[in-house]
């Protein structure tokens, strides 16, 4: 029998970003028992990355702003695939949840009459994200950081967790994992579980995502028999760093382009102009005085086609590239630096002034940046209730970048902060309301922490095997060559093959040394979340045959308003793992109502 | 290119010692990435905390040729030819190889008294952009401890730690002093258990923070200065003792904080 350390809670909340956080100030504010797991140390979470602000129609800069054109600007991002639920709730509710944050001790900066500034960023009509300067996610993650601190919430660092465990009536009862400074075991027994695990973006070779993003949440709810939905609608983000090649992937905020930034090929042309989807002609700026002008006047103009949605940036940046205007590193230009001034540019844009001349020696202030796409976000994810974030499986609820949904098949900018407070908040809530129902205590099935244990052992009982390191190497080839920003029919059935084939190796995976802050042995357990994630947005890009949002077939260039009326659903039987049968397949989207469906007539 | 020879401490709290690793050198990597060459080609168990690969987190401070800096932000072609050591940071306990125990810093964050603003007013809270952006410079501080690690109150006085908060904090502190809305008072506090007193003003934590912080000149220093005011002037204290305060008064929230 293994040898494990026990705890008890009413409510866990695996993941400490700001879904997270979130969630666990809900459940720690009613009186739950309440504790946060996360693999890194408490502060850390991929949050702390997001840079551009917090999209909130509170009309703080254009009183024209409400949650309808917020909810308007998000569904259609999203390519009208959003649960419209969610959508709503979104856009209603984020404007409570900043100013939350303002009370908790966020500043954010300033109107000149001293309310949240707001600013400009893709996709969304007005200017709407609350930020501070070019770090709004670490603002924003140092606040419900201090609050859950001072609310005496407490937090299990470094402990990386393996599986969801349930009760003998299929309930969702608890979790297993270890520490990582020490490779003992422990065991979490709760009532509720909140998974806000965040993304899966280290599948891929060139990413924005941090070593943690490995898709974990994603995995376990699988395993545990809950269903995911649009696996395949994964965000490349059109501006990540291509130089040097150590780098190449490291996010370049949105708000570049926000606040005036323009992307150029090697001609020095400014080709958006010339990539402008039918479905977005009519808000957009068809000449560069007009796009100039809108900076300051929204009523009378329209945006510059260089804040289209992230989708429709990104496929244009890789066109250009593939018709050999692209930089020399294989980007194109972001050019801030001959339109706004100097002082400008250092006062919004402070990181990446820092980044570009720390990391590629570029001054951002006199020079263009070179740019290209970088997987980025996950908009698919666990399926939820859109008011609770109960998953289908009792007791779990999911919240954040691991719950699908929401962001449709492309998410907005400034969408997924204000994700991550609303529904952390409501899913905080949903784990708080179902841990006081249930009665008598959470008794997670002894067998699967028996199993869990042992698999996550067994790479140190290999003498010779795989090297893990190779094994992530191998697989985040197959993902960027195969599964990338533009796929067709055939590579995704060779990927198919391949990750198949690397779920082979991986169950043969050996590590060396001892348990105690091995990375190797971390990375060899986290593995088969991410392939296992691996493989579920791979089905979906191949059932999907169309293009839609984040996901473009070659084979099939155009939406299909079939499949626009269906959620690609995944699922395993309780109990699953990386090795087993998905079964994948479509199901209806939820209805919008009458009264929301007449907020997007003036599109026909 | 030539090869680098990167000199990594490898050991946990009982022991260790550099180990040599030398590598083919390539373009514009910075130590964490040569770092993650060695994990992945020599030496899988070696540890080493990390996380966004861009300055952002604060995750992975260590002593590279006897200075603190983060690993993912030092270029390799600006540090000088010869061999590279890097080292876990020294104030704190070693875990494993590049890995410290911070929880110390963790600790002394329970210690502050929360953020207390007024209720909030229809409409929303007011404050001018200049009445926060002092408060905003110190909230750039992305906890790499770096400044912790520097400090001679700790590095050099292990038992300094049971009443010394260490400049990470002393911004912290200053952060919600200074907040144009807080009414809570942590000048007591500062005097009596955080030690800024100990603070000789070297400037240190300055130096090495990778966020360009003032922390010495724009936090410890008008916090001393408002210690000082709160505890020693005559005036101030014949004040408080014919005058009922409206905010909460500093030896209540000292008690309040423990």
């Amino acid at each position: 029998m293994a040898d494990y350390e026990s705890h008890d809670y009413d409510v866990i909340v695996i993941g400490a970003g700001g879904a997270g956080l979130r969630a666990a100030i809900e459940a720690k504010g009613r009186g739950l028992r309440t504790a946060v797991i996360c693999k890194s140390l408490l502060g850390k979470a991929h949050t702390v990355m997001a840079e551009g602000g917090i999209a909130a129609a509170m009309g703080n800069v254009w009183p024209e702003d409400n949650w309808q054109v917020h909810f308007r600007d998000t569904m259609r991002g999203g390519k009208m695939l959003n649960n419209w639920r969610m959508a709503q709730l979104h856009a209603q509710e984020a404007p409570d949840r900043v100013q939350e944050l303002e009370a908790w001790g966020a500043l954010f900066d300033r109107t000149k009459d001293g309310r949240i500034l707001q600013r400009d960023f893709g996709g969304h009509r007005y200017a709407r994200l609350a930020h501070v300067g070019d770090r709004t996610g670490l603002e924003m993650l140092r606040t419900l950081q201090q609050r859950a601190v001072a609310l005496d919430v407490d937090v299990f660092m470094e402990c990386k967790i393996l599986r969801l465990l349930s009760d003998a009536d299929g309930v969702v009862s608890g979790a297993v994992g270890y520490w990582r400074a020490t490779g003992e075991m422990v065991v979490f027994s709760a009532k509720a579980v909140v998974v806000a695990t965040g993304g899966i973006g280290k599948s891929w070779k060139y990413t924005s995502n941090s070593w943690e993003c490995t898709g974990d949440g994603h995995a376990m709810a699988l395993w545990a028999g809950a269903d995911l939905i649009d696996m395949e609608a994964v965000q490349f983000h059109p501006t990540g760093m291509v130089w040097p090649l150590s780098v190449r992937g490291i996010l370049v905020t949105e708000g570049v382009r926000g606040d005036g930034g323009v992307l150029r090929n090697s001609d020095s042309e400014r080709f958006m102009f010339g990539y402008v989807a039918d479905m977005f002609r009519a808000e957009t700026a068809d000449t560069e005085a007009e796009g100039d002008r809108w900076y300051d006047d929204h009523i009378n103009n329209r945006r510059p086609p260089e804040l289209l949605p992230r989708d429709e940036v990104a496929r244009a940046i890789n066109s250009e590239v593939k018709a050999g205007r692209g930089s020399p590193h294989g980007g194109v230009y972001l050019d801030i630096a001959t339109r706004r001034s100097s002082e400008y540019i250092r006062r919004r844009l402070p990181s990446m002034y820092h980044q570009f001349m720390e990391l590629a020696g570029v001054d951002i202030t006199a020079e263009a940046m070179e740019v290209g796409p970088t997987c980025h976000y996950m908009m698919g994810g666990v399926r939820v209730d859109a008011d609770t974030g109960a998953a289908t499986v009792p007791g779990l609820y999911v919240a954040g970048e691991a719950a699908g949904g929401m962001h449709g098949s492309n998410r907005l900018g400034g969408n997924s902060l204000s994700d991550l407070l609303v529904f952390g908040y409501r899913a905080g809530i949903g784990a708080s309301d179902f841990a006081d129902g249930r009665s008598g205590n959470a008794v997670p099935n002894r067998a699967e922490i028996e199993r869990s244990i042992a698999e996550a052992l067994a790479p140190f009982e290999r003498d010779e095997g795989e090297n893990p390191y190779q094994l992530h190497h191998d697989l985040q080839d197959t993902m960027q060559d195969l599964v990338g920003i533009i796929r067709t029919g055939d590579e995704l059935e060779t990927a198919l093959e391949r990750l198949d084939e690397l779920i082979f190796r991986a169950s043969k995976a050996a590590v060396a040394g001892g348990r105690a802050y091995n990375p190797a042995w971390n990375l060899a357990t986290d593995l088969p979340a991410m392939l296992t994630v691996s493989k579920c947005v791979t089905l979906g890009a191949r059932d999907r045959r169309e293009s839609r949002g984040g996901h473009t077939r070659e084979d099939f260039p155009k939406a299909d308003p079939e499949f626009g009326k269906v959620n690609l659903v995944q699922r395993q039987a309780a109990g699953g793992g990386v090795g087993e049968e998905i079964k994948i397949g479509p199901e209806p989207i939820p209805e919008m109502p009458p009264e929301l469906q007449t907020l997007f007539e003036e599109d026909h | 290119m030539v090869d680098v020879i990167m000199r990594v401490w490898r050991g946990d709290r009982f022991g260790g010692d550099f180990a040599e690793y030398r590598l083919p050198a390539q373009e514009g990597e910075v130590v964490l990435d040569v770092i993650h060459r060695i994990q992945a080609t020599q030496a899988g168990d070696l540890a080493c905390r990390w996380n966004c690969k861009a300055g952002k987190c604060g995750s992975c401070s260590a002593e590279i040729n006897g200075k603190p800096k983060l690993m993912c932000m030092t270029r390799m072609d600006q540090l000088p030819e010869g061999p590279i050591t890097v080292a876990p940071m020294r104030a704190f306990p070693i875990v494993r190889d590049l890995v410290t125990d911070v929880a110390f810093n963790y600790g002394v964050a329970k210690q502050v008294p929360a953020f207390a603003p007024p209720p909030r007013p229809e409409g929303g809270y007011r404050m001018a952009q200049a009445d926060i952006e002092r408060g905003q410079e110190f909230r750039k501080c992305i906890e790499c401890f770096m400044c912790q690690d520097v400090c001679h109150v700790i590095r050099d006085h292990e038992a300094n730690k049971t009443h010394y908060a260490g400049p990470r904090f002393f911004i912290r502190f200053a952060e919600l002093e200074m907040h144009p809305l807080d009414t809570n008072d942590r000048r007591e506090l500062l005097r009596q258990k955080e030690g800024i007193g100990l603070c000789n003003i070297t400037k240190c934590c300055t130096e090495v923070c990778p966020e360009h912080i003032k922390i010495t000149d724009n936090a410890i220093i008008p916090m001393k200065e408002r210690v000082v005011d709160a505890s020693y002037d005559p005036v101030a204290w014949l004040g408080r003792k014919i005058l009922r305060r409206t905010k909460a008064s500093s030896e209540e929230a000292a008690v309040a904080g423990h």
